[in-house]
């Protein structure tokens, strides 16, 4: 048959040589070989103190975002729900009050918004379904728990804070959507 | 006299048993990080910085694991094995000269615990002496894998120290005596017995691997088909004595290499030295410390680049070539010998 690769090799069970019944030039080729990785520069990345960099477009922990007044952009519609193919985003949603207008943008709110990080499997389809730009993944990890409960985000992990706000920008640019 | 000269001998035993304990510690250590760079890992690094302290730390874990013996393990074989183990790998260290005389309160004080001259006669009886220590852990052990390797590792200690001594025996030859201080001084500055007997020296590295149970013949402990050998039965601190045993093997193993074929603390230009025999009597231990670090080092080089021989080419490789290679080089080794002295 034709070879694909060519790293084809014969085989053969010819009688070894003399040369070869010594041994000594294939261990001394052998240790050669060791000596070199020994004198390479370590690859490992020692995890607790030193992070890998994460490529831009990561997609790590969701994040609920506000607008520039602070209020929280989501107006639970429930598109990121339906295209979740893992089922992992539940919500349930209310209208909104007068004395709530600086909480939320639109007239509709998420009362619970809750992604399940055991389901979640990262494939950014929420934050493409999501017409509010509410919804993002970012370059953050999800931390490990003891519990499976631990693991179902609410409002309180999801949402980002005011004065502390989550960047997206480089999520906002993956060619698949221009700015709103 | 008498009272000072015990007292010396004292204090050597002392430093000596502490000292081998250390470098067997320390080459656990060193194992561990050698095999990690030729894996292109990083090794062990959390204990202390870069993980100096990780010796200590396995030591206070074998201590207080759990110190069990199988119910039908016969109770004091089982507790003599690493004991015998361990004491016939200490015992060796006595007899290996570590320097030059010292100068020390207007005395010369000799830096060798016994000064016998028939040293590597010693030194042979001993190393056979350490296969009882495995034979009997695995006998009273009651366990098929532990006997295994115990047989395993009475046979191939009996076929490798065959060669060994005869690889010895040539340099017996050229040094004409059987003392290990003889044999040390007549290798004197670069005068070693390397450049004389290199093929006596590879035979002999070889079957030092294989009397320390070393890869590639650890078979009487090989992990994937005895699950430990010798050593499945054992543990907590008895296992830690085997497994110490080990490397304090390798450690004076390699001290005897390096006296018998390195010229142990003979170094170029310990002429200029003469005048001043301290300094001349500490970089001579200094050098031959180096000399044994450099032979563990290629022990443990070896360990983590060779492959596990088969029993089979174990026997094949002790009986059919160690021995005829070293049979047929001190035959030639006794000729030159003798047409040297004119014998003839």
């Amino acid at each position: 048959m034709e070879s694909l690769t060519n790293r084809k090799k014969v085989v053969s069970d010819k009688p070894m040589t003399f040369m070869e019944k010594l041994y000594i030039p294939a261990i001394l080729k052998g240790m050669m070989v060791t000596l070199k990785h020994m004198l390479k520069r370590r690859k490992t990345v020692k995890y607790p103190e030193e992070t890998r960099t994460f490529a831009p477009i990561y997609r790590g922990m969701h994040v609920l975002k506000r607008d520039e007044q602070g209020r929280e952009n989501c107006t639970a519609c429930g598109l990121c729900a339906v295209a979740c193919p893992a089922e992992a985003i539940t919500m349930t949603s209310a209208e909104r009050t007068k004395d709530q207008m600086h909480l939320y943008r639109e007239e509709k709110y998420a009362v619970t918004y809750e992604i399940n990080m055991l389901r979640c499997i990262f494939c950014g389809l929420c934050e493409e379904a999501c017409p509010k730009e509410a919804v993002f993944l970012t370059d953050r990890l999800v931390p490990t728990q003891f519990e499976r409960d631990e693991f179902i985000y609410g409002k309180d992990k999801l949402v980002e804070s005011v004065d502390n706000r989550i960047d997206i920008t480089k999520r906002q640019f993956t060619g698949k959507r221009t700015k709103i | 006299m008498e009272t000072f000269y015990w007292i010396d001998k004292l204090v050597l035993v002392l430093l000596l048993f502490v000292i081998s304990l250390g470098i067997a510690a320390y080459q656990t250590y060193f194992e561990r990080k050698l095999a990690a760079w030729i894996q292109d890992r990083v090794g062990p690094d959390r204990a202390g910085p870069f993980g100096i302290l990780q010796p200590i730390a396995d030591g206070v874990k074998m201590f207080m694991k759990e110190d069990f013996a199988p119910s039908n393990a016969d109770r004091w074989l089982f507790i003599l094995g690493p004991g015998i183990a361990m004491f016939t790998s200490l015992i060796t260290s006595a007899i290996i000269p570590w320097g030059p005389n010292l100068l020390l309160f207007g005395r010369q004080i000799s830096l060798q615990v016994a000064e016998i001259n028939i040293g590597i006669l010693f030194a042979f009886g001993i190393i056979s002496i350490g296969v009882y220590g495995i034979m009997i852990g695995g006998w009273a052990s009651n366990n098929k894998y532990s006997l295994f390797g115990a047989i395993r590792a009475s046979s191939q200690m009996i076929s490798y120290e065959l060669a060994m001594g005869i690889s010895a025996i040539t340099v017996i030859m050229i040094s004409g005596s059987l003392d290990l201080r003889a044999i040390v001084e007549s290798q004197h500055a670069m005068n070693w017995n390397i450049w004389y007997q290199p093929v006596a020296f590879i035979v002999f590295f070889i079957c030092a691997l294989a009397e320390t149970n070393r890869a590639p013949f650890d078979l009487p402990e090989c992990e994937n088909e005895l699950i430990g050998g010798y050593h499945t039965e054992y543990s907590s601190m008895k296992l830690g004595l085997f497994l110490f045993s080990e490397y304090v093997a390798m450690f004076v193993s390699s001290a005897i290499m390096a006296i018998l074929f390195f010229g142990g603390y003979n170094f170029p230009g310990m002429d200029a030295l003469t005048n001043s025999p301290n300094l001349l009597a500490l970089i001579g231990v200094a050098v031959f410390f180096v000399k044994i670090f450099l032979l563990i080092f290629v022990f443990m080089w070896i360990r983590w680049t060779i492959p596990r021989f088969r029993f089979d080419q174990l026997m094949h490789l002790g009986w059919k070539v160690l021995i005829p290679i070293a049979l047929v080089n001190m035959l030639v080794t006794g000729f030159v010998v003798a047409f040297y002295h004119n014998w003839f």
